[in-house]
């Protein structure tokens, strides 16, 4: 069986994909910012599906860490999937430059250096499966959540180059663009439950597109539709929509 | 947002939050809230007028002890879980109710009761501890000698947000369950049949309710013993739980209210006891099939329509049982308002606080929400006063706080308890508002 690493363990999606993967016999990696929600985690997997689970600490933010953090897993896993992210508060993002570059940071700089430092491992073994879940937020800027948007942007980028660049080494790179999903970062929004995903789905989704090498994901279709929409709407158009 | 339990009334407007952490929780308890776990309580104990706390992000096993076990575990893990994970290993829960789709904090919330309750108990005699917020959002560890242990079980949430306990679970040789059916013609002789099968390990009777005359109570009693390894035929020897694929159908939307009316319902009732009659032979069947026969159907709750439907059920003391029996079954015959799941079964011994078993014999009913039903139901009210049984309050979505109260002279010191540790104003559903509890 092979093993999967979840960056950003503690997270609703990052515990969903832990439970399907786990689920199908891998060994499972999780880590995540502080170890405390973790343990528990860890005894649940191995109780559920008698599966080997190892816990690891690492901070996004902290770049000069993480070819270390690669470099000390008990092995290098054949599939990494970052869940990380950061949504913040849109209207403090816009005031406050700390915000808005926390922002930044968390959901491009920080997924992007960790991809970065597993990318040169598996390139050199000439296998494995890299997930990054970035957002349909990235597809097109807009007035009410571009700070959050820009950063997911610029990872869909990153992930859509890491692809091409890691295709002849036999190495797969899958982007995940959930739309909205049900968890701790939406919590309190009123959200249309027609276009909402339960982190089960996107995790099982992720499954499959690792196993039929899918590029580039949707968790519920009609967001391809929508965001098809949004972006084909010529700029003078845009400018005057309230989205 | 509005939201009901299983029988899809009442729907109750309420703020639906899924906290994460146990800080989640203590910041809503300020605000008045309730716990709910997987909504199967037929009406409105898992949902509050104020925030209504979906426990289902509480849901990790938290250790199991494979000498004794007992397994810890959050509020939230699933039966269904318990299950899948115990059931291969040799395990198996010692208390069941109908559904494996209900939480661990669930079932001790309402002290639910299986088919072995005259011999083995409730929920709250399996477990070895519980963790609870209270009130000033203090996590208690209670011990089954601690009473505010005795009031949580059974307490329908209003004690505190259960977060997580220990549960003992029993071994079993095999996933299944040797089954014997044993058809009775009328109430007399069900009971006498069920009163006769005391040292069965499960028994439980589907009772014709809205059969007439001479065939008032005719009742199809269900035996079942756990399978020694033995018993299975060699080709399951291997695998002795492994589970026969079996076909999930789901209820695609609600039924059109015509469907189910007395004509189809006593129809339906007649051609199940005559199939029931015919099938005497002990026969082996999956533990799947043998507790959880209506799992299968997914969203079974839509086959009463839009409007929902409601649950009656009460248990009755041994001296008046029969007394009792016959006069809500005559009543129900008599009204001929659908209804297709009837269930007797005998209750053991009495657990502390507001707990429902009792000794005694125990009677539901389910019903179409209408009018008629709504009117019938007050009339087996009554009957059930007259002859000193109680209520189910996981069950119920229309009782009187004056009807509860006369039945059940405990409810009364529980409210009391409720103001005086301020529970009261921290966790209440729309049904304690309703019961004043």
């Amino acid at each position: 069986m092979s093993v999967v690493l979840i960056l950003g363990a503690g997270s609703d999606i990052g515990r969903a994909c832990a439970h399907v993967f786990a689920a199908k016999g891998h060994t499972i990696q999780l880590a995540a910012r502080t170890l405390d929600q973790l343990t528990a985690d860890q005894t649940d997997l191995q109780l559920r599906y008698g599966v080997t689970v190892s816990l690891h600490v690492v901070d996004a933010l902290e770049t000069q860490t993480h070819s270390d953090f690669v470099q000390a897993l008990p092995v290098l896993p054949d599939v990494a999937i970052s869940v990380i992210g950061l949504l913040g508060t849109h209207a403090e993002s816009i005031k406050d430059a700390a915000s808005a570059v926390q922002v930044l940071r968390s959901n491009f700089e920080g997924p992007a250096s960790l991809l970065a430092a597993l990318a040169t491992r598996f390139e050199e073994r000439g296998s494995g499966t890299l997930v990054g879940v970035s957002s349909v937020a990235g597809n097109r800027g807009r007035a009410s959540n571009y700070i959050y948007g820009s950063a997911k942007a610029g990872f869909t980028a990153y992930l859509s180059g890491l692809r091409h660049r890691l295709f002849p080494s036999g190495v797969h790179v899958v982007t995940v663009l959930p739309g909205f999903v049900d968890t701790a970062m939406t919590e309190g929004m009123d959200l249309p439950q027609r276009l909402t995903a339960q982190p089960e789905q996107v995790a099982t989704d992720i499954y499959h597109a690792i196993v039929r090498k899918r590029n580039i994901i949707y968790s519920k279709p009609i967001w391809r539709l929508i965001m098809g929409i949004i972006c084909a709407l010529p700029e003078e158009v845009f400018k005057r929509t309230k989205l | 947002m509005k939201i009901s339990g299983w029988g899809r009334y009442p729907l109750v407007e309420t703020h639906l939050v899924s906290p994460h952490t146990e800080q989640d929780l203590r910041d809503h308890i300020a605000k008045g809230c309730i716990a709910r776990g997987n909504g199967r309580a037929y009406g409105d104990s898992a949902v509050s007028t104020a925030t209504t706390l979906h426990m289902r992000r509480f849901n990790r096993m938290l250790g199991f002890d494979a000498h004794t076990g007992i397994l810890e575990a959050e509020a939230g893990v699933l039966l269904e879980d318990i299950i899948k994970v115990f059931l291969p290993q040799g395990w198996f829960p010692w208390v069941t109710p109908g559904t494996k789709f209900v939480t661990l904090g669930g079932m001790i919330a309402a002290d639910v009761h299986g088919k072995n309750h005259h011999i083995n108990g409730g929920m709250s005699g399996t477990l070895t501890w519980i963790d609870v917020m209270t009130a000033d959002g203090s996590i208690q560890r209670l011990n089954p000698d601690d009473p505010y242990f005795a009031v949580t079980c059974g307490g329908m949430g209003l004690t505190g947000i259960i977060l997580r306990a220990a549960i003992k679970l029993r071994r079993v040789e095999t996933g299944y369950i040797e089954q014997r059916t044993l058809p009775a013609p009328n109430l007399k002789v069900a009971l006498e049949m069920l009163n006769a099968a005391q040292g069965a390990t499960y028994s439980v009777a589907w009772i014709d309710c809205l059969s007439k005359g001479a065939a008032l109570g005719r009742a199809l009693i269900m035996l079942g013993e756990h399978a020694k390894h033995s018993a299975l035929h060699s080709a399951l020897h291997s695998d002795p739980f492994a589970l026969k694929p079996r076909r999930k159908w789901t209820m695609p939307m609600a039924a059109p209210q015509l469907l189910l009316n007395q004509y189809t319902a006593r129809a339906f009732n007649a051609a199940y006891w005559r199939a029931g009659q015919r099938k005497t032979e002990p026969a082996l069947t999956d533990w799947d099939r043998y507790f959880y026969p209506l799992d299968a159907i997914l969203g079974w709750n839509r086959i009463y329509g839009r409007h929902g439907f409601l649950q009656f059920q009460c248990v009755l003391p041994h001296k008046t049982a029969e007394a009792g029996l016959e006069a809500l079954l005559q009543a129900t015959s008599d009204a001929g308002l659908g209804a297709f799941l009837a269930v007797l079964k005998q209750m053991g011994s009495e657990a502390g606080g507001i707990s429902f078993p009792s000794p005694g014999l125990t009677l539901a009913i389910d019903f179409p929400n209408n009018r008629n039903s709504l009117k019938l139901m007050k009339c087996l009210d009554q009957i059930v006063l007259a002859h000193e049984g109680r209520f189910y309050l996981a069950k119920d979505a229309r009782l009187s706080a004056q009807t509860l109260n006369a039945s059940d002279p405990r409810m009364a010191p529980f409210a009391q308890m409720r103001q005086i540790t301020k529970a009261g104003d921290r966790f209440y559903s729309a049904q304690s508002r309703r019961l004043k509890l």
